[in-house]
């Protein structure tokens, strides 16, 4: 052990003293940059292209087609996904006339995603409580058969499960959207058991100590010390969800509770194969996808450090 | 999935262990059971376990067996789906299809977010190149899916206007048999390709570092480090990668649905795709239940060999 220490030491002192100072331009080192750059360019360029197509107007995008700007730069586009334009109007840009009731949408996927939400990641935490502070028999046989639901594909359980909401008479109701995620998700329970059994015991005891039952010490002990945590999972369960498309493609493929991934599709396939409205289309994409955009603009740190731990630990 | 479950359980017993394990003698109250409080804990979420999982899927398997249109009653019909399907063209296609849709996911993804993780690892450890590759995976299947329609469009998508003005012809990309399943596997590619990157990312900077030190005294080249100490210690998190990805992919359903739906002819009609078709457009509720179980077998056995095969769980940092 003592050998392995110093000779790393001196292998490192070795190193940083001398090609650290002087680093001559290093072909590989550059080469290995543009890769990156080009990684990062495949990645985000793209963003752009939609955005700039979502500001021309579609009569001019064929003949301007690589002009690097908005060809015609006008806001017509998005007039059109908020219903601020008619038809013919749309028509006239190029357009082909489908419309998307974008607040409609916008309505049913924040309340898709928020309410599953909200509702998983708090039953998950009660759950994950149970999992982890408390001590009963069969804990651990329990824990596995929730984790070994994280196995069953969704569309497995999805066709039952339709079959059960369209018998509850919920189909197209925005309960029946929701009901199947309110309650847990295997992965949530994982996620934060991990958090709980790390938590030291000794203000929970102390508390146990002056006579607090287990709600208090769950909501006023376990719940703040884990707010960091939560609020992580609460992050990407609500990602997750507003980006859902196939239940609520099954369950909710009515005007009323259309969600935005399923308005999209629908939008798309409206447009005719001769003519479809490629701004129309983009802005409403790059609308749909702006929250998801903005929260990663706010905790976009959170966010990529929280997939180390979702993969690995 | 399941490496995720097996190494995350091991230090979490560690954890609590000295805590309250049966052999720490602990003052004051004594170890009663919880198991009253812990129901109520659980029911909820037991609720949602009962009703959203386990039922469906012994209905699923129950359906699989019947044949059932959602209107009347499921009739008894055996093993008549399963017959039917082993003599279905169309599964078979789907099949096929979809097996080709992994492979090509496999290769790229797993290819490019190892390159991709060694230079994060090597060259830029930066949060906002992560970020910027994680970007794409934020999107929803069918943002992704609209996105590439318009920049991979035959008459003016910047693609092709990219590809004809480099004197190449243009590129049927969702149109043509040949190139429908390739796109779609691309465009999957392009939405994980950095999420991935990350897994192995993090995997990476779990190895100590004194590791390659110690290599490095030794003389070994980079070449025989990568081989002989990289890749072994990564092999949990690519047994990981691996397994997620071949189990995302046999389920691919948005982009297809939003771009090809199934076409042209059958060269994209994966199964998930093909599943929701006889059960939903075609009201076969029996035949799609027996196709899903089919494909969840096929998950099961997939993870089961990966495992088996790559010894997952063993990891030869320990």
């Amino acid at each position: 052990m003592t050998t392995a220490t110093s000779a790393t030491r001196s292998s490192r002192f070795k190193s940083s003293g001398g090609s650290k100072r002087r680093r001559p331009f290093n072909w590989r080192r550059a080469g290995a940059w543009v890769l990156v750059i080009l990684a990062v360019a495949v990645s985000v360029l793209p963003f752009y292209w939609v955005l700039r197509t979502s500001l021309s107007s579609n009569s001019a995008l064929a003949s301007n087609a690589s002009n690097l700007l908005p060809a015609d730069f006008n806001l017509g586009a998005y007039k059109r996904v908020f219903g601020l334009q008619t038809a013919q109007e749309a028509m006239a840009e190029g357009g082909s006339g489908a419309k998307i009731d974008f607040w409609i949408y916008l309505r049913n996927t924040v309340l898709f995603a928020g309410i599953t939400t909200a509702g998983a990641v708090f039953f998950s935490a009660m759950a994950a409580y149970a999992f982890s502070r408390l001590r009963w028999r069969g804990r651990n046989a329990v824990f596995s058969l929730f984790l070994a639901t994280m196995m069953v594909p969704p569309i497995f359980t999805a066709l039952p499960n339709f079959l059960l909401i369209k018998n509850l008479g919920l189909l197209n109701t925005l309960l029946g959207m929701v009901l199947p995620y309110l309650f847990m998700t295997p992965f949530a329970i994982f996620f934060l058991r991990q958090f709980f059994l790390n938590m030291s015991r000794e203000v929970e005891e102390a508390a146990m100590l002056d006579g607090a039952r287990h709600l208090r010490i769950f909501f006023q002990i376990v719940l703040p010390n884990a707010a960091a945590p939560i609020a992580t999972l609460a992050l990407l369960t609500f990602i997750g969800q507003w980006n859902e498309y196939f239940w609520p493609l099954l369950v909710g493929n009515q005007e009323n509770v259309r969600v935005l991934t399923v308005g999209l599709g629908v939008f798309k396939s409206q447009s005719p194969q001769g003519a479809p409205d490629w701004s129309g289309l983009m802005a409403a994409t790059l609308v749909s996808a702006l929250p998801v955009l903005l929260l990663f603009i706010a905790f976009g740190k959170k966010i990529v450090n929280s997939i180390g731990f979702s993969g690995i630990k | 999935m399941t490496t995720t479950t097996a190494r995350g359980a091991a230090p979490a017993r560690k954890a609590t262990g000295p805590g309250h394990g049966t052999a720490a003698p602990r003052p004051r109250r004594r170890p009663r059971s919880d198991l009253k409080v812990a129901l109520l804990f659980i029911a909820p979420a037991m609720l949602g376990l009962v009703v959203f999982y386990l039922v469906p899927t012994i209905r699923g398997i129950y359906l699989s067996f019947t044949e059932y249109n959602i209107l009347g009653t499921p009739k008894w019909v055996g093993g008549a789906n399963y017959a039917a399907i082993a003599k279905d063209p169309l599964f078979w296609n789907a099949l096929g299809v979809t097996t080709q849709y992994v492979l090509i996911n496999i290769v790229l993804q797993t290819v490019l977010a190892l390159g991709l993780a060694l230079l994060m690892h090597r060259v830029a450890k930066s949060t906002f190149i992560r970020g910027s590759l994680l970007l794409p995976y934020l999107m929803a299947n069918v943002i992704a899916a609209l996105l590439w329609f318009w920049l991979l469009d035959y008459q003016i998508g910047i693609v092709n206007n990219i590809i004809d003005a480099l004197g190449l012809p243009r590129v049927a990309f969702f149109g043509s048999e040949e190139w429908a399943i390739p796109t779609q596997a691309l465009i999957n590619t392009w939405r994980h390709m950095g999420y991935t990157a990350l897994l192995i990312f993090a995997g990476l900077q779990a190895i100590p570092q004194h590791v390659y030190e110690v290599a490095n005294l030794d003389g070994a080249s980079p070449f025989q480090t990568f081989r002989k100490i990289t890749m072994p210690l990564l092999r949990p998190v690519i047994v990981l990668v691996l397994i997620v990805t071949v189990i995302g992919s046999f389920q691919v359903f948005d982009t297809v649905a939003v771009t090809t739906q199934g076409g042209p002819i059958n060269a994209s009609r994966v199964l998930q795709f093909y599943i929701y078709q006889r059960a939903f457009t075609e009201s076969d509720f029996g035949y799609g239940s027996a196709l899903a179980v089919i494909l969840f077998v096929i998950l099961a056995l997939v993870a089961f060999i990966q495992m088996k095969f790559l010894k997952g769980n063993e990891s030869d940092l320990d």
